[in-house]
C-alpha cells in the first residue's frame, strides 16, 4: 500500500497512531501527581520537539546511515533554516507555511554548495570540511552578520533573531489591535492553540503546532522510506559498502552522495523552519558544533541506518534529557526514603552527578555504551532482546528456512 | 610596523597551544591510526591539574581571631595555608604562588596513567573498527571528561595566577628600537612560547636519538614488519599515547594562567586542532607544529583593525578558509607523506 511493503505499510501505520495518540501516551500518570510531573511529558513543547527532531535525525540518517558519510556539521543547516523562517515571519507574515518552505531552500542551496566541496574527500576529511564550515556559518553568524550596529544584521548576533513590532510584514500587520506581536499560525490556526481534554484527573492536551510538525514529520517519514526502498538508496548503500568498486565500475558516485547530502540538509532546514515556527526565535547555539554532536548522538542511540531508529533516537534523547534535568536531590531523597537514612544520603550522594544539571554526564556515558557495544543502537538491543525473550520461535525460524532449503533443493 | 611584530607575538602563544594539541593528536594518529577526539578533554584536564594543585597548596586552616570582629560583629576568621604553618611564611608563600609551574610535576604522572587508562581500556578495543566508530566513541568520552570536570569544578571559570615575577608584560619594543608601550608583551606568554618550544624539542629529540625513538619511528613506517622483528610494537605505542596525552596535559597546565580554565576549553580548543592537524598533514609531526604556529599567527594577524576592514570578519573565520583550501588542493597537508589519508 502507498508503494510499501506489507511490512514497512504496517510499521508507517504505527508510527501514525503514535504519532496522533501522542498526547495520551506520553500522560500515563493523572495530572497534579507526584509521577506526572516527573515522567509525563505530553507537554506542547516537549511533543514537538520530539517529532522536529525526529524529522532533523531522520535527514541525518539518510547520509549516514546510507552513505556512511559521517557529517559533523549539520547543525548548520538547522540554523539557517531557523534563520530563513524567522526573516520570513519578519518580513511577510505570520502565516508559517511560506517560513517552512523558504528555510527549506535555503537550507538545500547551502547544502548544495557546501556538498559540493566537502564531497570531494571522504572519511575523516569529510567529517572535518564539514565541521569547518558549520563552525565557520557559527562564528560568522554570531559576529559579522550579526552586528546590531552594522547595517547588513542578518543573524542579531549574541541576541539571536527575533520579532520585532516595527517588522514590516507586508501580507500580515506589524501589531495586533492590542499592540503586542502577532502569533505564528497555519492559515488563521494559531500554533500555540491547544485544545485541553480533561477525563477525570487527566488532562491531555492536544496542541495545533504539534499536529502540524506530526503531519510533516510523517510526510518526511514515508519520503524516507521510499528513499530507503529506492534504486537511489541501494546505490547509496553501494557507496557506503565499497565506494571503490562502485568507480570502478564506470559509475560516477558524486551526483548520488550529494543528492543525499542537500536531502539531508533539506530534512534539517525543515527542521529548524519548524523550531523557528513553534517558537519565533533563532539563534546562533543552534549552529555550534556541539549541537552537530547532539544530532549525531540521537542517530547513534536509535541505531543508524535502520528506518525508525532516528525518531527512537531523537525521542529517547529528548525525554530522557527532559526527565533527568528535572531531577534534584529533594526528589532523590523523597524516591530513597524507605532506606535507611545512611544509605539513602550515601546513594544520594553517588546519584546527584548524574541527574540534574548533570544529565549531559548520564546520556554522555549512554551514547559510549551503546557506540561500544551496541552499535547498532536501541533498534538492534530491542532486536537482541526480542530474539532472547523468543528463543523457540527463532529456532522455529530456523526449521523452517532449513525446510524451505530442502525443497528448493 | 610595530603592529606586525605585535600580532607575530601574539599569534605565538596561541600558535604554541595549537602546535602541542596537534602533536600529540598526530603522535597518535601516526602510531595507532586513531582519531582522537578525546584530545581536547586531555587538555582541559591538564589545566584544571593546575587548578587543583592551586587547591591543595591553599588548603587552610581556619582560626577565629575573637579581637577583631567584621562588621557584624561575628569574630572575624583568619585562615593559614597548611603549607605557610609547615614551611614557614615566605617558603609557603613562594609555593603557592609558583602552584602553575608546580602542576608541571603533578600534571606529568596523572595524565601519563589517563593515557594508558584511555588506551588500553577503550581505545584498543577499537583499532579494527571504523574510523566513524573511533570518532564517536572518543568524542562521547570527551564529553563524558568534560561533565565529570564540571561535575566537581563548577561551571565557571577558575582563574589560576601566574607566578608573581611574571605577572607583568614586558616593553619588547624598547629591546629593538621602537618607541617604549609600543609593543608590550606578557611575560608569561613568553614563558609559554619557550616551555611549547622545549616540549616539542624534547619529543622530536626522543623519537630521534633515543632507540625506543627509532623503535617508534619504525613502527610508524610500517607496524607489521616491526612486529615480525619480535618488538612488542603494541607496549611501545600505548606508552606514546601516554606521552601523547602527557603533552596536551601540560599544554593545558601552563596555559592556565592565560585563560582561566573551565570545562570547555578543550572542546575549544579541539576543532581548531583537528584543523591544523589536516592542514599539517595527517601523521606529520613536523606538519603539526608548522602549522599550528602558521595558524596561530594567521588568526593573529586577521584580527587586526586594518585587516578586518577590508575583510569584515575574517578573524573569526580565517583557519577554517585556510582549511578548506587545503584540504581541497592538497588532501596531505603541508608535510604529510605521500600516500597517508590522501582519501
Amino acid at each position: 500500500m502507498l508503494g510499501l511493503t506489507k511490512k514497512d505499510f504496517t510499521m508507517f501505520i504505527v508510527v501514525i497512531v503514535m504519532v496522533a495518540l501522542a498526547p495520551f501516551l506520553l500522560n500515563p500518570f493523572p495530572q497534579g501527581s507526584s509521577l506526572a510531573q516527573m515522567f509525563n511529558a505530553g507537554y506542547p513543547d516537549l511533543m514537538q520537539r520530539f517529532v522536529i527532531f525526529g524529522i532533523l535525525v531522520i535527514g541525518f540518517n539518510i547520509l549516514f546511515g546510507l552513505t556512511g558519510y559521517l557529517s559533523f556539521g549539520h547543525a548548520a543547516f538547522l540554523g539557517v533554516g531557523s534563520y530563513s523562517a524567522v526573516w520570513m515571519f519578519k518580513l511577510l507574515g505570520m502565516n508559517v507555511i511560506p517560513g517552512i518552505l523558504l528555510s527549506m531552500v535555503v537550507a538545500g542551496i547551502f547544502a548544495l554548495a557546501i556538498g559540493y566541496v566537502s564531497l570531494r574527500r571522504s572519511g575523516i576529511y569529510f567529517s572535518i570540511l564539514t565541521l569547518a564550515f558549520a563552525q565557520m556559518s557559527y562564528n560568522l553568524a554570531y559576529s559579522v552578520l550579526g552586528n546590531p550596529a552594522s547595517n547588513f544584521n542578518l543573524t542579531n548576533g549574541e541576541t539571536g533573531l527575533q520579532l520585532l513590532l516595527t517588522d514590516p510584514r507586508i501580507l500580515g500587520q506589524s501589531t495586533t489591535p492590542d499592540g503586542s506581536l502577532p502569533v505564528t499560525n497555519f492559515f488563521g490556526i494559531a500554533m500555540r492553540d491547544s485544545y485541553d481534554l480533561r477525563m477525570g484527573d487527566w488532562l491531555f492536551t492536544f496542541n495545533a503546532g504539534y499536529y502540524l510538525c506530526g503531519v510533516i514529520m510523517l510526510i518526511s517519514f514515508y519520503i524516507s522510506i521510499r528513499i530507503f526502498r529506492s534504486p537511489f538508496g541501494m546505490m547509496l548503500r553501494a557507496v557506503k559498502s565499497n565506494q571503490q568498486r562502485m568507480n570502478y565500475t564506470g559509475l560516477n558516485t558524486k551526483p548520488y552522495t550529494l543528492a543525499a547530502f542537500v536531502i539531508s540538509g533539506i530534512y534539517a532546514g525543515l527542521a529548524g523552519g519548524l523550531l523557528s515556527s513553534m517558537d519565533p526565535l533563532a539563534g546562533a547555539e543552534r549552529m555550534h558544533w556541539t549541537a552537530s554532536g547532539e544530532i549525531v548522538i540521537m542517530a547513534i542511540l536509535g541505531g543508524v541506518g535502520t528506518l525508525i531508529g532516528p525518531i527512537l533516537g531523537a525521542g529517547f534523547n529528548e525525554y530522557f534529557k527532559n526527565i533527568l534535568s528535572k531531577i534534584n536531590d529533594s526528589v532523590l531523597h523523597q524516591w530513597l526514603g524507605f532506606l535507611p537514612d545512611g544509605i539513602e544520603d550515601f546513594l544520594v550522594t553517588i546519584i546527584h552527578p548524574f541527574v540534574g544539571k548533570g544529565w549531559h554526564l548520564t546520556l554522555g556515558l549512554l551514547f559510549m555504551i551503546v557506540i561500544i557495544f551496541l552499535p547498532g543502537g536501541l533498534v538492534q538491543g530491542g532486536q537482541k532482546l526480542g530474539r532472547k525473550i523468543s528463543g523457540r520461535s527463532r529456532r522455529d525460524a530456523a526449521k523452517a528456512a532449513e525446510q524451505s532449503k530442502s525443497a528448493a533443493e | 610596523m610595530d603592529q606586525i611584530i605585535l600580532q607575530f607575538l601574539n599569534g605565538l602563544d596561541k600558535g604554541s597551544a595549537y602546535a602541542l594539541i596537534a602533536l600529540g593528536l598526530t603522535l597518535i594518529f601516526g602510531t595507532l591510526g586513531v582519531v582522537n577526539f578525546a584530545h581536547g578533554a586531555l587538555f582541559m584536564i591538564g589545566a584544571f591539574c593546575a587548578v587543583t594543585v592551586q587547591r591543595i597548596l591553599t588548603l587552610s586552616t581556619v582560626v577565629e581571631d575573637p579581637t577583631k570582629t567584621d562588621f557584624l560583629g561575628n569574630p572575624s576568621k583568619i585562615s593559614t595555608p597548611y603549607v605557610e604553618s609547615w614551611f614557614g611564611p615566605e617558603t609557603g608563600a613562594a609555593l603557592i604562588d609558583w602552584s602553575v609551574p608546580l602542576a608541571i610535576v603533578f600534571a606529568i604522572p596523572i595524565m601519563v596513567v589517563l593515557g594508558f587508562i584511555m588506551e588500553r581500556g577503550l581505545i584498543k578495543h577499537f583499532y579494527k573498527r571504523p574510523h566513524a566508530d573511533q570518532i564517536l566513541v572518543t568524542f562521547g568520552l570527551a564529553i563524558v571528561l568534560q561533565e565529570v570536570i564540571k561535575a566537581f569544578y563548577g561551571a565557571n571559570p577558575i582563574p589560576t595566577g601566574a607566578p608573581e615575577v611574571f605577572r607583568g608584560s614586558f616593553d619588547f619594543g624598547v629591546l629593538i628600537g621602537f618607541d617604549p608601550n609600543a609593543i608590550i608583551y606578557p611575560y608569561w606568554r613568553m614563558v609559554y612560547f619557550a616551555f611549547a618550544a622545549v616540549i616539542i624539542g624534547a619529543v622530536f629529540a626522543f623519537l630521534q636519538f633515543t632507540t625506543f625513538g627509532m623503535v617508534v619511528r619504525a613502527g610508524m613506517a610500517d607496524r607489521e614488519t616491526v612486529g615480525l622483528l619480535g618488538i612488542n610494537i603494541d607496549r611501545r605505542f600505548t606508552i606514546m599515547f601516554g606521552i601523547a596525552a602527557a603533552v596536551a596535559g601540560l599544554a593545558g597546565v601552563m596555559y592556565a594562567p592565560i585563560n582561566s580554565p573551565n570545562y570547555h576549553m578543550g572542546m575549544d580548543f579541539l576543532v581548531l586542532s583537528f584543523v591544523v592537524v589536516v592542514v599539517g598533514g595527517m601523521g606529520s609531526l613536523p606538519g603539526a607544529v608548522l602549522a599550528g604556529f602558521l595558524l596561530g599567527i594567521l588568526e593573529a594577524f586577521a584580527s587586526m583593525n586594518e585587516v578586518k576592514a577590508i575583510f569584515p570578519g575574517i578573524d573569526q573565520i580565517i583557519i577554517y578558509v585556510v582549511a578548506i583550501i587545503i584540504i581541497l588542493i592538497r588532501p596531505r597537508g603541508l608535510m604529510g607523506r605521500k600516500g597517508v589519508m590522501e582519501e
